[in-house]
């Protein structure tokens, strides 16, 4: 049976350029960098390296790079700091979207409770914000924007350089959580004036359980994990030295062969769209084009979600959803509630996320798979037979 | 996936008793879109006896699953057996749902009474309102 992994937006397969760096990580330069004998300063080394090799590919110096266990960590640090600093200075107010990653809300809720106000910009049917927004929202006692760079389930690519220009201009630190952007769109955080961004490794081909965040020059951290001073005391722990040479190897990698790899990606992923749009009473959702290029998100009317897994599953396509029943709560995903999907239609989510792994065999295969399964849980579907004898309307026309 | 046991998985994938009866002698529906879950069955009674039976369901894996054992349980039987059929029954012989799940299951036992229950009022029969709770007194719909 044909195998189709399109879940990249989960996670990735490491790629041969990531393991190749990581093994001899494992036996070879398996010294502890802060230890002064020549396997602990081969460790250094290497550690270093990596470092530089990644400031590269975001415009930054590698003393602007702290290392830490993945995106969700950055983020909470990110957050963490730059609250704590708008505190300093009776401020204490935070701008972010209604559709970020947990790791952003969760602290931001917790911000709340603490005393923070926080205001989420509406993100729009097309699932991008105004730049404009951010600017009629930033107040004099706003101390951080938060706004992701590309969203992870369904693949809106924000305008961050336009709201980095705005939050420079007023004074407000930006963060942007880049986890779905980092390797597969171009980043220059000076250019896009960009005061702190998260990544992970994972999402670009490299290990899971690693990522950084970017902090520039002249803005203090705060440490979440106390211990030695590893990370010039802003992130204690030994470090991660295989999972941060992997993570610069799969960077490079990607970063190396960005606009090959979204030339053919979107190729397929609009091929993908199209495909899944001739399904009746089927919707995208985000903007056709401002997305990333492995990113396919579509509602189905009628079907719920995790059955729609269950059965691709079945014929080698794999795949997720936003639908209540994946998560193990009873809402459906926030980001889909976000864009203004009924809680019905929401439950009926199907994200594809490719890579460039993909083919065009697979793409094909995929809308076949798909329009089976939706078609064959139509039919036993009470909600579609209302709808197709007229007892409910269509939402989704 | 190891989410399912083997047997939820047979009921999801070959679901029996999927369709409608037209001229079903009662019908219930239970759970909400909403929510992600509804569940309709359809009943056929001949005297005392449940003769057939046919679901639709929306919802998960779990939701189809438990709709397919649930009317096997009750195809064929009398109506004071059906009306026994509890949750924990459904969920034991699809050899156990994980803990979020079983509110599918709860799902079932209310679809079976509110056709029952429909049976009922459709051909004039007293029944004690009692054994007939809301649906939507299961926590799996409070959101």
């Amino acid at each position: 049976m044909r195998q189709i992994y399109l879940d990249n937006a989960a996670t990735t397969k490491m790629s041969p350029a990531a393991i190749q760096a990581l093994l001899p990580c494992l036996d070879q330069v398996y010294g502890n960098p802060s230890s002064l004998h020549s396997p602990g300063q081969r460790a250094s080394e290497a550690l270093s390296h990596a470092r530089e090799r990644i400031a590269r590919q975001f415009n930054c110096t590698p003393r602007e790079l702290t290392f830490t266990s993945g995106g969700s960590e950055a983020d909470n640090q990110a957050i963490r700091s730059a609250a704590l600093l708008g505190a300093r200075q009776g401020k204490r107010h935070i701008i972010s979207t209604a559709f970020e990653h947990h790791a952003v809300l969760h602290t931001l809720d917790r911000l709340e409770r603490e005393g923070f106000a926080v205001t989420l910009l509406d993100v729009h049917e097309n699932g991008l914000i105004q730049p404009e927004q951010v600017a009629q929202a930033i107040r004099e006692d706003t101390c951080l924007v938060t706004v992701m760079y590309a969203n992870n389930e369904i693949g809106t690519i924000q305008p961050v350089a336009e709201i980095g220009a705005i939050c420079r201009e007023r004074g407000v630190l930006f963060h942007t959580d880049a986890v779905q952007a980092a390797g597969h769109l171009p980043i220059d955080v000076q250019g896009q004036n960009i005061d702190l961004l998260s990544l992970s490794a994972h999402k670009f081909h490299g290990p899971k359980g690693v990522g950084a965040l970017y902090v520039r020059k002249g803005v203090p951290l705060t440490s979440l994990i106390e211990g030695g001073a590893q990370e010039r005391g802003k992130r204690a722990g030994t470090e991660n030295i295989p999972g941060i040479v992997a993570m610069a190897a799969a960077l490079d990698e990607a970063c190396g062969r960005m606009e090959e790899n979204a030339a053919k990606v979107s190729a397929l992923r609009d091929r993908l769209i199209a495909g899944l749009a001739n399904i009746p009473h089927s919707i995208l959702n985000g903007d056709p084009t401002r997305r990333l290029p492995g990113n396919v998100s579509f509602c189905f009317e009628g079907i719920e979600g995790e059955s729609l897994l269950l059965l691709l599953d079945d014929k080698g396509v794999y795949a997720s959803s936003g639908s209540a029943c994946t998560s193990g709560s009873l809402d459906p995903s926030h980001v889909l509630l976000a864009i203004g999907r009924p809680h019905e239609i929401a439950h009926g989510s199907l994200r594809l996320t490719l890579s460039e792994e993909t083919s065009q065999e697979d793409v094909d295969y995929t809308v076949e798979a798909v329009t089976q399964v939706v078609s064959y849980l139509r039919s036993m579907s009470p909600v579609w037979r209302d709808l197709e004898t007229g007892k409910q309307s269509f939402v989704i026309q | 996936m190891a989410l399912y046991s083997e047997t939820v998985m047979d009921h999801f994938r070959n679901p029996r008793n999927v369709g409608v009866i037209e001229d079903a002698d009662g019908v219930g529906e239970v759970g909400n879109a909403k929510c992600g879950d509804i569940m309709k069955i359809y009943l056929k009674i001949e005297g005392d006896i449940i003769t057939d039976v046919k679901f639709e369901t929306f919802g998960c894996g779990s939701a189809i699953a438990s709709s397919s054992m649930a009317t096997e349980m009750i195809k064929g039987k009398p109506i004071s057996q059906a009306l026994e059929l509890t949750n924990q029954a459904v969920a034991q012989a699809l050899d156990g749902l994980p803990a979020h799940k079983l509110h599918c299951s709860v799902l079932a036992e209310e679809a079976i009474k509110a056709a029952l229950k429909d049976y009922y009022d459709r051909s004039g029969i007293p029944y004690d309102p009692a054994q007939f709770p809301d649906c939507g007194s299961c926590e799996g719909c409070h959101v």
